[in-house]
């Protein structure tokens, strides 16, 4: 049962990051990009979740929280880029 | 005790700076007590050397290539060790009173001391390839004291071409030492000189003498050598007088005696050696009559008498061997004594243009007998030990077994001749040019006698001169047999030191010297007039300079034939002759597919597929620097996540934390650049770059399949499998990391240190503006620090930290380590420098990142040197089990000592990196 569950939250999975992806290179906006990357790493975090729990091993808990804890540090980088050029002040 | 005895000046070397700060004492005393010490010392350990013993005392240092720190005194050594020492001692007080206050700081005696040392090791070596390290530290050493007046341009050239010259010697002399150990089989000097005639009878004996000669000449001031020496007297006298008379010139010389045995005996080294030292005589003692400084004229005179001893050494003959060392000391004593006067004369009188000094006996009269008994030793006049060692030279080269079937064997006794005669006469100069001749001519000071204990060196060598001269078989004889001995390797033959050898033709050559040089020295007017009309003068500094000069230029042709400036050019370069090596070596190959393949899996295709549109992206708006960058983050990502779905995740995690510290520099960064590159390149080359970089790509396809399908038997099965049993944990990557390839882990934590100071160095004090407007015209925000992220990001914190020493303490075993713990912390604290700005964040941040970075790198260090401490190679871990309460069984390996260096190092890194980009903005409220 949990096999057939994971099969399809991958494959939904997937297809969000290909929305990403989509979103990422069509833009229009840096802003738009820049959430686009944001998302892309929040579903790169759910992806490797998955997959460890597929083949039932734990190590790849720590990358997942690895992304959850600083995926947005990027994104946090570029956004005050934008805004002001100069990241650290 | 050899030991000791060399490491006493290097000791002292060390000492001088903090006994004059710390103590107070003057720095003179602490070098002359220096010297001191190691004289006495020598002078009692060197007891059994005068009956023929030879000390020894030996350590390995680098086996594997011959290399012993090995020391030996025999009567040579002991011989150049006492002229060292005991003339250093000298030089050393003299100088106490020669150089002014300032100058006689502790930067003066502790390079005194280093050369000292050197050419104490250099004598005393046992090794050759120790020797040669000596070697150069003379020349080192030599470089340091010639320029030690570095604010003059003279003692800056002077000491450039001296180390030029010397330096160059000193490759060459290297490539003839390790030839000859070659051919030897051992480069213990023992072996060497017991080998016999092994050497002189090898087909390669001529290189080896060529190379070696070319060493000794360019040490020894030998012609066509000789120039950098005048050049050298830029530097202060008691230098000259301790170098560039009694010692460091002597080197050379002191070579060709250690290998006189070896090298000497053949014909070639006849012709050779005796032809550059004939040639070196005469020219310098024809220069030293034209000079017009004190110092030149002592130096030309140096020159020449270096010339005689070599020409000595060169005749092949005992006798003349004999003579030759004779002729070191005698030369030693007295010329040391003739560049203290004229440096007390210098010092007194303002001046060494012998033009303007005239009639000073009337002003000095102490000083000008010491000096004038010096001079006329110089010249050979009975009654002084010059005399003796040039009557014995005169009479060696009256039998010359190599010459006497020849037609020109009158050549050497003439030429003797000749030299004597301008000996005599350039001594008659430094006398009576100086001392008498009139008055003074315009001196800036009126001269007077120098401080008392200024003159007791020269007293001293004085009283050497004449006891020598009068006594030589109670004086020197000892000193002499021992070291002749040491010399020829065998018995010494009969030979006598008298003042009267009864009425016999080097008699004759003297009593024509005298004469000649009287009557030379009274036409002096007509021969300077003749002198200075010769119009070509030879300057063989010119001709230094100018090979340096060329060599210059010929790098600078090479580099701009090489060099285009474009990093286009040299990527295109690169990869197509990268793409060239790689079809030559592929081209008909096939791979059997031995191994099958992992099946593809859709998340591998989503991911692969990414991570190319990425990629081609990025490259396709490089010219928007901001989309590149985003761009390359989903490479980034993609990367890490194709990492941990083929099960690395200490990989995948630490990319994912590289890919974000790189966003941020390099956003740091661009912030001072334009946001948008112009489209720079033409349709043609944007086509050859592409076909390039297409066929390159293929290429690593191709080269990674047939990696894939191959059935590798690679080292990670060993790895795996010693990972618990020999590391202690079960990760394996960890364990590699500081564990199996510690050492390595060591080098790049070092490297990454390296660079971190390199950047802080190139960035230190930096301030640019930044652009007022973005890219695209509009103003920036207002809101410098918004209050979302500031709150947000202090919550992280505590949260990261936690994850970081969990990361930590776990990485023996499970995905983590000191590495990827000290990105997250690096990371983290990153963050509040972007979330709070660099003055909040420095405030809650106090300590200094380079000292952080430092201390990681002491602390992994530390570790590996611990494991000598219980006797075990560097770096070996260990690891035990522990059980505590609560936490239950856990291991300790002092592998993760080494890895909180790994983390401190890390940590410190990222943030001198990062942080010091972010300082580089120039602010109006900081103006």
């Amino acid at each position: 049962m949990l096999s057939v569950v994971i099969s399809i939250a991958m494959v939904l999975l997937g297809i969000a990051l290909l929305l990403n992806a989509w979103r990422l290179f069509r833009g229009p906006d840096a802003t738009d990009r820049i959430l686009a990357l944001d998302t892309l790493y929040i579903n790169s975090a759910a992806l490797i979740i998955l997959y460890g729990v597929d083949i039932g091993r734990a190590d790849f808990f720590a990358a997942a929280l690895l992304i959850a804890l600083f995926g947005f540090v990027s994104t946090m980088a570029l956004a005050k880029f934008l805004l002001r050029g100069d990241i650290i002040e | 005790m050899l030991y000791l005895l060399v490491s006493i000046p290097f000791i002292g070397a060390l000492l001088v700076y903090p006994a004059t700060e710390r103590l107070r004492l003057p720095p003179s005393l602490v070098a002359g007590l220096m010297a001191l010490s190691a004289l006495v010392l020598l002078l009692f350990i060197g007891f059994p050397v005068y009956s023929g013993a030879v000390l020894l005392s030996r350590a390995e240092w680098i086996p594997q290539i011959g290399l012993s720190f090995s020391f030996r005194l025999d009567g040579l050594g002991l011989l150049f060790a006492e002229l060292i020492l005991g003339i250093g001692v000298l030089v050393v007080l003299y100088a106490r009173y020669y150089l002014t206050e300032l100058e006689a700081g502790p930067r003066f005696y502790a390079f005194l001391l280093l050369f000292m040392g050197a050419m104490l090791g250099l004598v005393l070596s046992e090794n050759l390839l120790l020797m040669m390290v000596f070697w150069e530290l003379t020349s080192l050493a030599s470089f340091l004291l010639i320029g030690f007046r570095r604010h003059t341009s003279e003692a800056r050239q002077g000491a450039r071409l001296a180390l030029f010259v010397t330096g160059g010697g000193g490759f060459a002399l290297l490539a003839a030492v390790l030839i000859m150990g070659q051919i030897v089989g051992s480069y213990e000097l023992s072996d060497v000189l017991a080998s016999g005639r092994l050497v002189a009878d090898h087909h390669l004996y001529p290189l080896v003498l060529v190379l070696f000669l070319i060493g000794v000449g360019t040490k020894s001031a030998q012609f066509p050598f000789h120039f950098w020496l005048p050049h050298a007297m830029a530097a202060p006298t008691p230098v000259s007088a301790y170098l560039h008379s009694a010692t460091m010139v002597k080197a050379g010389i002191f070579l060709l005696g250690r290998f006189f045995p070896v090298l000497a005996g053949s014909e070639l080294w006849f012709y050779m050696v005796s032809g550059m030292g004939l040639s070196t005589l005469l020219l310098g003692a024809y220069l030293a009559l034209f000079q017009h400084d004190l110092k030149g004229l002592l130096a030309y005179s140096t020159i020449s008498h270096l010339g005689l001893i070599t020409l000595l050494f060169g005749l092949g003959t005992p006798l003349g061997e004999i003579a030759a060392i004779f002729h070191v000391i005698n030369h030693a004593v007295f010329k040391a004594s003739l560049f203290m006067a004229a440096g007390i004369i210098d010092h007194e009188s303002g001046t060494r243009d012998m033009r303007k000094l005239n009639g000073l006996f009337k002003y000095m009269p102490h000083t000008a007998a010491l000096a004038m008994v010096a001079a006329a030793a110089m010249a050979g006049v009975p009654l002084l030990n010059g005399f003796l060692s040039k009557e014995m030279f005169f009479g060696e080269t009256l039998v010359l077994k190599w010459l006497v079937e020849a037609q020109w064997h009158w050549l050497f006794p003439m030429a003797a001749t000749v030299a004597g005669i301008f000996a005599v006469a350039y001594s008659l100069r430094f006398i009576h040019d100086v001392f008498f001749n009139g008055e003074p001519v315009n001196l800036p000071k009126t001269p007077h006698e120098p401080p008392r204990w200024m003159k007791v060196p020269v007293e001293v060598l004085v009283v050497l001169c004449i006891g020598v001269g009068v006594f030589p078989n109670f004086t020197v004889r000892p000193l002499l047999e021992s070291a002749a001995a040491a010399v020829l390797q065998q018995p010494l033959p009969e030979f006598s030191l008298s003042i009267w050898h009864g009425f016999n033709t080097p008699l004759v050559m003297s009593l024509v010297a005298m004469g000649g040089g009287a009557i030379l020295y009274s036409g002096r007017k007509w021969l300077f007039r003749a002198h200075d009309r010769i119009p070509f003068q030879i300057s063989g500094k010119q001709w230094a300079e100018s090979l340096v000069e060329s060599i210059f230029q010929l790098g600078e042709m090479v580099d701009r034939l090489l060099d285009s400036r474009s990093l286009r050019r040299y990527s295109f370069f690169l990869l197509a002759i990268v793409v060239a090596a790689g079809a030559v070596s592929l081209w008909g190959e096939s791979f059997p597919a031995a191994k099958a393949l992992t099946p593809v899996t859709i998340p591998v295709v989503i991911g692969g597929l990414l991570l190319g549109a990425g990629s081609i992206a990025t490259a396709v708006w490089h010219g928007k620097r901001l989309l590149a960058v985003i761009m390359l983050s989903i490479v980034g990502l993609m990367t890490a996540l194709l990492f941990a779905y083929f099960s690395a995740p200490d990989l995948a995690m630490t990319q994912l934390l590289v890919e974000i510290a790189s966003v941020i520099l390099v956003l740091l960064a661009m912030y001072f650049l334009p946001q948008l590159t112009p489209p720079e390149s033409s349709r043609i080359r944007l086509a050859r770059d592409i076909t390039l970089g297409v066929i390159a790509g293929i290429g690593v396809a191709i080269l990674s399949y047939s990696m894939l399908v191959q059935p590798l038997d690679s080292i990670s099965s060993y790895y795996l499998s010693q990972s618990k049993p020999g590391g202690g944990g079960t990760n394996v990557v960890n364990v590699i990391l500081v564990d199996f390839r510690g050492f390595d882990t060591l080098g790049e934590v070092t490297v990454l240190g390296i660079a971190a100071v390199g950047i802080v160095a190139m960035i230190g004090g930096l301030k640019i503006w930044g652009p007022e407007k973005d890219w695209l015209g509009r103003s920036w925000a207002g809101d410098r620090h918004p209050v979302l992220l500031t709150t947000v990001s202090k919550l992280i914190l505590p949260f990261a930290l936690i994850v970081s020493a969990y990361l930590f303490l776990r990485g023996h075993n499970y995905p983590g380590g000191g590495f990827i713990a000290g990105l997250v912390t690096g990371v983290a604290l990153t963050l509040q420098y972007i979330a709070s700005g660099s003055d909040r964040a420095r405030q809650r941040l106090p300590w200094d990142n380079l000292k952080l970075v430092g201390a990681g790198i002491l602390i992994a260090t530390g570790t590996g040197l611990g494991s000598w401490v219980f006797g075990f190679p560097f770096l070996t871990t260990t690891f035990a089990y522990v059980t505590l309460p609560i936490v239950g069984k856990f291991e300790i390996a002092s592998a993760m000592l080494f890895d909180l260096g790994v983390y401190l190092a890390v940590v410190g890194t990222v943030l001198l990196i990062l942080a010091g980009m972010g300082g580089l903005h120039q602010r109006e409220e900081n103006v």
